[in-house]
């Protein structure tokens, strides 16, 4: 089979080679692939439930050219991002996102202290360690690296909200087993289970006991009654089907790169939020307030 | 690099990987907005000795923060705003750090660290 035939880019090549200097470009301009990774950085974030109110330092694994940790810096939290790619890093540099960049291999493990995050997100990045690139490449050595490394740096009682890209469903029940041998609680939710365009994956997980009780979030979906919440406390993910739920409007779309978003906008999102349900941030002073960005 | 992600950034793979010493070729002093709440929940993360360690070794900073952290550093303005200088407003361009356990080598490269 030749490469074109592939349509998965993690069968093409390895993460760093296949994210180079003209894949980085495509998130600078390409408009709906910066309207994505915004719109899941964003739910994923409303699923790390963080105190309301307070501005957090976050985790970015995968984090790219900082599309995603830009979502995080719109809520006012610090973040930190590590990507095994230098383009797309340098790109999110171009970007003058206000997130502090690591350049690391996730299949490496994280390079942080003991319980320093608030949270982690991770927006389609953590499907490629399912793949061996290299000789010595063990995924499922690597996957456990990753989440090991990932849960110590968490705080207790603090989220990771991962959306990634299964190519199968072995590679869904590879990617969640090695979660909770880790040690993490919580499973998956599924968005839009119906739709084969819009599902998306996402686990959510809990790193040690919970502050408070912990319930996993509501799927979206786009008819009553479609959400299919996959509980992997035990490993062997049985399904559980939620009967009611509301109907899901997803907010407006999100306005293209390069508008700034005001207080007013933001406000204003997070108001049409509530209203549908939706867990949202209490809002701060430092709600769309403008900050300065670093420079080099 | 900040220095905030420093006193957070460990050799992979390490127990005693912490702190890597800086080797600093060029550094640049940033502005950020100062958010008093951000810092002072900052400062049961931080690994204050460590950070002492840092800023003793960095020019720009040495000897701006005290060697203890104040009792009652939340309502601490000045103490605060030092802080956030520290943590914020210092960005390591180009350097590199040292592991204490392997004395392996990290280079930081246009203000990236490279852990690889
Ligand atoms: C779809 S992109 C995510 C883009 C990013 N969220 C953004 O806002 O630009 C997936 C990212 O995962 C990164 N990645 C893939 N494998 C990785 C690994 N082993 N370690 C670290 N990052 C990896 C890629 O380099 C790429 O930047």
């Amino acid at each position: 089979m030749s490469m074109s035939h592939r349509s998965r880019p993690e069968e093409q090549a390895p993460p760093d080679v296949f994210y180079n200097q003209a894949e980085a470009e495509k998130y600078l301009h390409n408009s709906r692939m910066i309207e994505v990774q915004a719109q899941m950085a964003e739910r994923a974030l409303e699923m790390l439930c963080l105190p309301e109110d307070e501005s957090a330092l976050l985790l970015d694994v995968g984090c790219g050219t900082g599309l995603s940790g830009e979502a995080l810096e719109e809520y006012g939290h610090t973040w930190v991002g590590v990507d095994i790619s230098r383009d797309m890093l340098g790109v999110a540099q171009r970007r003058e996102v206000e997130g502090d960049l690591v350049h690391q291999d996730m299949g490496l493990g994280m390079p942080f202290r003991q319980g320093v995050f608030d949270g982690a997100i991770s927006i389609s990045a953590v499907q490629w360690l399912c793949y061996s690139d290299r000789n010595e490449h063990v995924p499922r050595l690597r996957l456990h690296r990753f989440f090991q490394s990932l849960y110590k740096c968490l705080r207790r009682g603090a989220r990771a909200v991962l959306q990634f890209y299964p190519q199968d469903a072995e590679q869904l029940q590879l990617i969640t087993a090695s979660a909770m041998r880790a040690g993490f609680g919580g499973g998956l939710v599924v968005d839009f289970p119906h739709s084969s365009k819009a599902k998306k994956y996402f686990l959510v997980l809990l790193a040690g006991l919970p502050d408070e009780g912990f319930s996993m979030p509501q799927a979206l979906g786009e008819e009553i009654a479609a959400t299919q919440v996959q509980q992997t406390a035990a490993v062997n993910m049985e399904r559980k089907q939620h009967a009611k739920r509301q109907i899901d409007r997803r907010p407006g779309k999100r306005s293209s790169k390069g508008v700034t978003k005001d207080r007013e906008w933001i406000m204003k999102k997070k108001h049409s939020q509530r209203r549908q349900g939706k867990e949202v941030c209490n809002d701060s002073k430092y709600s769309g307030r403008k900050r300065s960005k670093v420079r080099f | 690099m900040k220095l905030i992600t420093h006193n957070m950034l460990m050799s992979p793979g390490t127990r005693n990987g912490f702190p890597l010493a800086i080797e600093v070729e060029s550094l640049e002093e940033v502005e950020a907005d100062f958010n008093p709440e951000f810092i002072a929940r900052m400062v049961e993360k931080l690994d204050y000795p460590a950070l002492l360690q840092t800023v003793a070794s960095l020019s720009v900073v040495e000897g701006t923060l005290p060697p203890q952290v104040p009792e009652k550093y939340a309502e601490d303005e000045e103490f605060l705003k030092a802080l956030h200088h520290v943590l914020l407003e210092v960005e390591i361009v180009e350097g590199s750090l040292v592991c204490p356990e392997t004395a392996r080598k990290f280079p930081i490269k246009e203000g990236i660290p490279s852990m690889l």
